[in-house]
């Protein structure tokens, strides 16, 4: 199937075409086109892989000239690391890149006889990864066509380097097919390396110095993570004579000695990507990015690289120490970051805490292992990348509208600026408010928990999943608060292109909440059962029946009452404010005769919630546990 | 349970619940009377008091509440429908806390200063009481490895063996859910009180009777929860969770009117200690059997 192939060599060749178009016009018309293609692409992959009967698929047994390309890249890569990390004085960060390079440099010189393995690997996972990264990944690049456009024209002092961006846009794009396309754990390992840098030099984009501070970190935190892969990955080669990543996969499961070590270093390095603590901190910092074509191509897609290995890992980690310090990591993220984000006004941060939030979920889930959490967790995924992606597009939208992404000051979106506030009302019911997305996730992980006899996990999700209720209702309530109004309209200045993507993610939210039962069962199931080849229903009948009656109800009842209402007029009063009314219910004659402004604001318990000393306190906890997990794995492996 | 067994329970739910609910409320307030040596209404007097409400002219605060209060109401119907026809009790839950949005989003909706606050202590008390509450579904799944409210019966001992910290816990959170002093921290009964009347400030008319009635279903619901702790399956287990049930009320009753309101603050640290101290106990002493 040459169209893989094309997958991943189509957005970078773009990617260097993109780096001679000047022109404006010109590069929204090939990003245009070539995201178009890239649609197309992903489309003719499901259907052929749909027709060679929807299972495993097996490509390219040999390619030497790839394998030496892709090693010549490496160390231009880590050329290009080494110089930049000198341009800024951030000399220690070159080793984490020098070093990993420069072993498998050595290790692929040494031109080991390996058995040989396929380099392509399709299955569920990996299309549905493809379907995520082709058809958000495009739609991000749409969206960020109009929206530089209107960055530039709003902020003059940053120098107009577009065509670099849309350059490294693309190259990601590429990586990401790449890495969740390939099977070979080197390739895995160089596009994993691209993707880190790729994401460096997004969030430096605009050279200012929170930026240039914000990529070294996001750097060398993922460079870290790269270096574990590294190390992990040899140590697997050497031992096991291949890098192929099923097989590791199954040595994990079969409980071989030389399977551990290569895992638990595999899984940290996922920790990093995934934005863990104690690692959050680079995706928080990646939000200084132009927003939101980098802040959401970070949140919806490549966050997802690092959940992505872990499902992978998932049933190789079920009931080790590497699966519960993974549990451990991810369900107390979960947690923290849920509390952090009930303490924050900036939309921009309340989606970043959430994303972290939400990716400690799914990584605990992965951590799991058992096909319930698998599911849950893949059921996340999908709707996290399209609720957040369609989330961030918004506030950014929203941003150019009201002039500020502050939570209180979009009180009252709804009258003000109805279109945009429909499509984040969408986008948070879909993350968490039942029927929908997360409801039945967590109900599938919680009785996992129980069935794994897990009580932290199922502590992290009973609390996280309260707190996380409490941020998105409140956020939701201001959405529809009326007072202090003064009841004139926002000029709407969404573009049209931000427009049609906006309504595609809409739409594929709402089709993806009322199609649930059906996706979980064409598409999860086989999942699973490739994954663990047996495999039963998470979703029994009775749940099932529940659920379709509440997501009936909850397209019902809106148009009921919109016929009942039209017909039945009740009138409106004033509020009560316990003095008189100014005239409209924005405010009231207090008792010396003189009118008081009237102001709602949500709880964000300030005085009780200080997200410095949480974090410090998370960071603590997590490194910690991951060091003394890390060397209960390692040291029982090598003892 | 045969499927006739379970859609009769089922009905009988519906229309039985709010007789029962407003019976308890009756009572709930002559015996609230008598505890602060006053004579106090007719045990009926919520049904007259609804009854009123019916015949008011509609007045709304915003005209989407009328819709909002609906859903609200529909969504806690489902709720008791689902647990007393024998159904998940954990899906049962998750149906109760959207019911519990839809009611936040009927208060904020008025822009009423007062049913704004008490909107926002409605969400603290959300995060009070819903993971005792979602404990204690774990609980049951865990002692008879069914969320299904029909198998929950079906033992030879009552529940509440297994789980008494659950039941503390349970019990707790009710005292949350139901906004009984001392955590009625987002409503008051009387006006001249900080908060008004809570959520319902603004509601009027039908709506008001709605929100009543919703809660009417509500109270039924959560004390069909506590007498799953003590039925089995002999007989005589149905006197003993009505008698329970009982005990639980008069225990609310009694809270209630001996209790000052304490401060969210406090009612949300200690409802998560205790919830941890009960349910997160109980909970880890059943896994470790479960592993023996």
């Amino acid at each position: 199937m040459p169209v893989t192939i094309f997958l991943i060599c189509f957005p970078v060749l773009v990617a260097a075409g993109m780096f001679f178009i000047r022109s404006s016009k010109v590069r929204a018309w090939v990003s245009y086109g070539a995201t178009g293609c890239i649609i197309i692409a992903v489309g003719v992959l499901f259907v052929q892989w749909m027709m060679r009967g929807a299972g495993k698929i097996e490509l390219i047994t040999e390619a030497h000239t790839a394998d030496n390309l892709m090693l010549g890249a490496e160390v231009v890569l880590m050329c290009i690391v080494t110089y930049l990390c000198f341009k800024y004085r951030k000399y220690w960060v070159s080793i984490l890149s020098i070093a990993p390079t420069m072993l498998l440099v050595y290790y692929e010189l040494r031109r080991p006889s390996l058995r040989h393995t396929p380099y392509i690997y399709i299955d569920h996972l990996s299309m549905l990864m493809c379907l995520i990264v082709g058809i958000i990944g495009s739609l991000i690049i749409c969206y960020a066509v109009g929206y530089m456009h209107g960055y530039h024209q709003h902020h003059k002092e940053v120098e107009d380097r577009r065509y670099y961006f849309f350059m490294i846009l693309f190259l990601f794009l590429g990586a990401m097919f790449g890495f969740v396309l390939s099977e070979s754990l080197l390739w895995i390992d160089f596009f994993w390396e691209i993707t880190s840098v790729c994401s460096f030099l997004l969030i430096g984009y605009t050279r200012t110095e929170e930026a240039i501070n914000n990529s070294f970190r996001a750097l060398w935190m993922n460079l870290l993570g790269g270096c574990a892969l590294a190390v992990g990955i040899v140590y697997y080669a050497v031992n096991a004579g291949t890098v192929s990543f099923h097989s590791l996969i199954v040595a994990g499961i079969g409980h071989v000695w030389y399977a551990y070590i290569p895992i638990a270093l595999i899984a940290f390095a996922a920790l990093t990507k995934a934005a863990q603590y104690p690692f959050s901190t680079w995706l928080l910092g990646a939000m200084v990015a132009p927003t939101p074509s980098s802040a959401l191509l970070h949140s919806a897609t490549m966050v997802k690289a690092g959940i992505y290995v872990l499902f992978r890992l998932g049933p190789a980690m079920s009931l080790t120490t590497t699966g519960n310090m993974v549990i451990f990591v991810g369900g107390f993220t979960f947690f923290m970051a849920s509390i952090i984000a009930i303490g924050q006004s900036d939309a921009k941060r309340v989606l970043a805490f959430s994303t972290v939030s939400n990716l400690g979920l799914m990584v605990a889930c992965a951590g799991c292992g058992v096909p319930e959490t698998i599911w849950a967790g893949v059921l996340l995924m999908v709707f996290h990348a399209v609720s957040k992606s369609l989330l961030f597009q918004d506030v950014g939208a929203t941003e150019n509208a009201i002039g500020s992404r502050d939570i209180e000051d979009m009180h009252g979106l709804m009258y003000r600026v109805p279109r945009l506030a429909v499509f984040m009302f969408i986008g948070i019911a879909g993350m968490f408010l039942a029927p929908f997305g997360m409801l039945i996730s967590k109900w599938s992980a919680l009785k996992a928990a129980v069935d794994e006899s897990n009580i932290l996990f199922a502590m992290f999700i009973i609390f996280g999943s309260a707190t996380t209720s409490f941020y998105w209702t409140k956020w939701m309530g201001k959405l529809i608060s009326r007072s202090h109004l003064t009841g004139e309209m926002t000029i709407d200045k969404t573009k049209k292109n931000e427009f049609v993507s906006l309504s595609i993610h809409a739409v594929l939210m709402i089709a993806l909440c009322v199609l649930l039962p059906l996706i979980s069962g064409a598409y999860v199931d086989p999942l699973l059962t490739e994954m663990f080849g047996t495999y039963q229903d998470v979703l029994n009948t009775k749940v099932l029946v529940i659920l379709s009656v509440m997501i009936a109800f909850v397209f019902a009842v809106p148009i009921a009452s919109y016929f009942y209402f039209k017909n039945h007029k009740a009138e409106v009063k004033l509020t009560y404010m316990s003095g008189i009314n100014t005239g409209d219910n924005n405010g009231f004659i207090d008792s010396f005769g003189d009118p008081k402004q009237l102001w709602l604001s949500n709880f964000y318990f300030r005085s009780f919630i200080h997200p410095h000393q949480l974090r410090v306190i998370s960071q603590i906890v997590t490194t910690a546990v991951i060091i003394v997990m890390e060397i209960m794995v390692i040291g029982g492996a090598l003892l | 349970m045969s499927l006739l067994a379970r859609i009769l329970c089922g009905l009988a739910f519906v229309v039985i619940a709010p007789l029962c609910g407003g019976l308890f409320d009756g009572i709930d307030r002559k015996l609230s009377a008598r505890m602060q040596g006053r004579v106090g209404p007719s045990i009926y007097q919520s049904f007259y008091d609804v009854r009123k409400l019916f015949y008011k002219k509609p007045a709304v605060a915003d005209p989407m509440q009328t819709f909002l209060v609906a859903s609200y109401m529909i969504l806690l119907i489902m709720t008791g429908t689902i647990f007393f026809t024998g159904n998940d009790i954990l899906m049962c839950f998750f149906v109760l806390s959207t019911a519990m949005t839809f009611l936040y989003f009927a208060a904020i909706i008025s822009s009423s200063p007062y049913a704004t606050i008490a909107a926002g202590r409605e969400l603290v008390q959300a995060v009070c009481y819903e993971p005792a509450v979602l404990l204690t579904a774990l609980g049951f799944y865990l002692a008879t490895n069914t969320f299904d409210t029909a198998g929950l019966t079906g033992l030879d001992t009552s529940l509440i063996v297994y789980m008494p910290g659950f039941f503390i816990a349970f019990v707790f959170a009710m005292v949350i859910k139901m906004r009984k002093s001392p955590f009625d921290v987002s409503t008051s009964h009387h006006a001249h009180q900080e908060l008004v009347g809570g959520v319902a400030t603004e509601m009027s008319g039908r709506n008001l009777a709605f929100f009543h009635i919703t809660e009417w279903y509500e109270n039924v619901f959560l004390f069909g929860v506590i007498s799953l702790f003590f039925l089995n399956n002999h007989l005589w287990s149905i006197p003993l969770a009505l008698a329970a049930d009982l005990v639980v009320f008069f225990f609310l009753v009694l809270l209630d009117n001996s209790s000052a309101r304490v401060k969210w603050k406090n009612m949300l640290g200690l409802s998560w200690i205790v919830t941890l101290l009960t349910a997160g106990v109980n909970l880890f002493v059943l896994m470790l059997v479960h592993l023996v």
